[in-house]
């Protein structure tokens, strides 16, 4: 036997160094420091797999002293809990900023679709409608998907008209500029996203029966001196009465109609003899535009499709990722290093501590612990430390960006798997952060342990 | 197991180890055993050293310091090997297990009293009792009652849910010894037990010995007072690495 014990006595450390080979797998953790044990020990009955250091033991083992020391694990996890906030904040601060902007996007531009006719270039200069839009283009246009309200708008022009309040023609009286008169059918405050200040607007009955009734953009208004209408005003064009129903007093897009004074399209017709409706507006569902540019045409003039121009807005917006793109890239870096600085805290509290507890180490040993359950408790016990910071820093990270969303009046938007992702982050910190400390419980010899003190 | 072959003289070993041991197995043996530490200069801790410890026996080990005592119960208690030599525990070879299955060992047969204690300051006493029984396959169901009873036998019942911390020295090394007994080895190491400890309270601690010896457990102490040693039934002396027997 003298022959064996000396190779042997030199190859004792074998046995710590195979630790980070092939028998170290994450998907054996259940077989930890069992897979060499032998089922039938030199003597005595086989041990039943049940009573084995299992998995749930590790766990107990590691995190039966965590919360022992709490100023210490404070000190512990608080860089993972920074880095961990900065990353979720980051993420949460670039999605709330992208979905404010895409909101504030949507809501005007990016839900409106404008029908015109072409225009040609004469040879003198000026431009000429070379296509019509149909006087149906309403219902036309409501039946396709994705089109939620629809409706015609056309300038009338008045050469010499005026639009006065009263009907007084005083030569003396200086002449003064006429605010534009447009004709609208009935679904045009809807289409806008309009609010009128007083009265209401006029419905399809109105354009159908030709009625002499006209709404107010607010300015006009202002300057007509038409501030009520339970008055029953009326404003004159052309020397026509007309009773004022209502006053607009805001609209999404095209804002020169505050300026002016809108009639029906069918008191326009008869009126003012208004050949061809302007432009078809609409109002669309978000993500249409693309769909509804082709199919409008197709709907409104099939037979010419050149003959009409059709702006509806692209699907997604490049304004709202460029933004994210900029947000990210500064933060996320700073958040990483705010990360590497918590796992590098991690290690070292992790070494401190295994260099605290070599007694116990040596103790566990000497009662039968192998190197892989040692190691495999200090990298749990980081494990935890990391997904508590993890945990911790993510629920901060959210909180900050409610907070700061709260206060700015924005919709906080955070992705959920930002915040899984940020304390999933903070245990793999955990898993690398502890993989030294642990090498260095695994490699303490049980003798030199356990000459020291507790 | 090619080193058997090795050592033809040695009979019993051919048998299956999950056979009952015939009685004339020896609970310990050490045959030649030297172990040196590389130097320069190198030192031989132990110098061929052969002991026979048999089944139930209560052996003290004395010593001055430095004359080896350490080396021979960490060789004993699988932390060492040997450089040269051979060591059957309970019959069986140990230079031929890994690392792992001297774990094991160390796990199901061996149980360690330390001068220093080794108590987890922050567990209670009952689960200081409960940690070997962690790693050697006790049952999970039986492991808080066996606890309880090594606890009951130490006379340490009503202080089990203390911590380390609040116990005297006397208590302390009693919970150690209740942690060593409680997961049922064949053999118990102590080292110094009493080294910490005042006239009183070793005393205390060496009529524990005496009880658990009673009891047919197999008891190594190593001390190097002889007030303590004269305790066991057979003495041991080592002195600069070699051992003799002493009356």
């Amino acid at each position: 036997m003298s022959e064996a014990g000396a190779p042997r006595a030199q190859g004792r450390h074998r046995s710590w160094l195979r630790w980070g080979g092939h028998r170290w797998s994450p998907l054996s953790w259940s077989g930890l420091g069992r897979s060499r044990r032998p089922d039938t020990p030199p003597d005595g009955p086989p041990v039943d797999p049940d009573d084995r250091f299992r998995f749930s033991d590790l766990l107990g083992e590691a995190t039966a002293d965590i919360g022992s020391r709490p100023g210490r694990l404070v000190t512990t996890i608080v860089g993972t809990v920074l880095g961990i906030a900065a990353l979720v904040a980051t993420i949460g601060f670039a999605q709330t900023a992208a979905g404010q902007i895409a909101k504030q996007f949507d809501r005007t531009a990016a839900t409106q679709l404008v029908v015109t006719p072409a225009t040609a270039s004469t040879g003198g200069g000026a431009t000429v409608a070379t296509g019509a839009l149909p006087w149906d283009a309403v219902p036309r246009l409501e039946r396709l998907a994705g089109v939620e309200s629809a409706a015609l708008l056309a300038e009338v022009p008045l050469p010499d008209a005026v639009i006065t309040a009263v009907p007084v023609n005083d030569p003396s009286q200086p002449p003064t500029a006429t605010p534009p008169l447009y004709a609208a059918s009935a679904g045009l405050l809807d289409t806008l996203g309009g609010q009128l200040s007083t009265g209401r607007f006029f419905d399809a009955g109105h354009d159908l029966r030709a009625d002499r009734v006209a709404v107010l953009g607010a300015r006009a208004a202002e300057r007509l001196g038409v501030q009520r209408v339970d008055t029953q005003p009326s404003v004159f064009i052309d020397g026509i009465a007309y009773a004022v129903l209502g006053v607009l007093d805001s609209v999404d897009v095209r804002a020169e109609l505050l300026n002016a004074v809108l009639i029906p399209t069918g008191t326009a017709r008869a009126d003012f003899g208004l050949a061809v409706p302007g432009d078809a507006q609409a109002r669309i569902a978000i993500g249409a535009g693309p769909q509804l540019r082709s199919q409008a045409a197709l709907a409104l003039a099939p037979d010419d499709l050149a003959s009409l121009e059709v702006r509806a807005p692209d699907a997604r917006s490049e304004l709202g990722r460029d933004v994210q793109a900029d947000v990210n890239g500064v933060f996320v870096i700073l958040g990483v290093i705010v990360l590497l600085a918590g796992g590098v805290g991690i290690a070292n509290v992790t070494l401190l501590s295994v260099m605290e507890r070599v007694g116990e180490i040596g103790l566990r040993r000497a009662i039968g612990a192998t190197g892989r359950q040692i190691a495999g408790q200090f990298i749990a016990e980081s494990v935890v430390i990391g997904l508590l910071g993890g945990l911790i820093g993510a629920a901060v990270g959210v909180f900050a960006v409610v907070l700061v969303s709260a206060v700015r009046g924005w919709t906080p938007v955070v992705d959920p798997w930002t915040a899984v992702g940020g304390a999933l982050l903070g245990a793999v910190l955990g898993l690398l952060a502890g993989g030294l400390p642990a090498r260095r419980a695994a490699r303490i010899e049980p003798v030199d342990a356990l000459r020291g003190g507790t | 197991m090619t080193a058997e072959a090795a050592a033809p003289d040695t009979a019993p070993d051919t048998a299956p180890v999950t056979a009952p041991l015939p009685v004339a197995t020896p609970a310990i043996e050490l045959r030649d055993v030297t172990r040196s530490f590389p130097g320069p200069p190198e030192v031989q801790a132990l110098k061929g050293v052969s002991v026979s410890v048999a089944h139930g026996e209560y052996v003290s080990i004395i010593g001055p310091s430095g004359s080896g005592k350490s080396t021979m119960l960490n060789i004993l208690g699988l932390l060492d090997r040997p450089t040269v030599g051979e060591y059957r525990l309970g019959g069986v070879l140990t230079g031929g297990l890994s690392e792992d299955d001297r774990a094991a060992v160390r796990a199901r047969q061996l149980g360690f009293v330390f001068q220093a204690f080794h108590l987890m300051s922050r567990r209670s006493v009952l689960e200081n009792v409960q940690l070997p029984m962690l790693y050697n396959g006790t049952p999970r169901a039986q492991r808080e009652s066996r606890a309880r009873e090594a606890l009951d036998r130490v006379g340490l019942s009503h202080r089990v849910d203390f911590l380390p911390g609040t116990l005297s020295g006397g208590e302390r090394q009693r919970v150690a010894v209740a942690r060593a007994v409680a997961s049922r080895p064949r053999v118990l190491l102590a080292d110094e037990p009493t080294g910490n400890l005042d006239a009183t309270t070793s005393a205390e601690i060496m009529d524990l010995f005496e009880e658990l010896h009673a009891d047919g457990l197999t008891l190594l102490v190593i001390t190097h007072d002889g007030a303590v040693a004269r305790r066991a039934s057979r003495r041991i002396r080592l002195a600069d690495g070699r051992v003799s027997e002493t009356p």
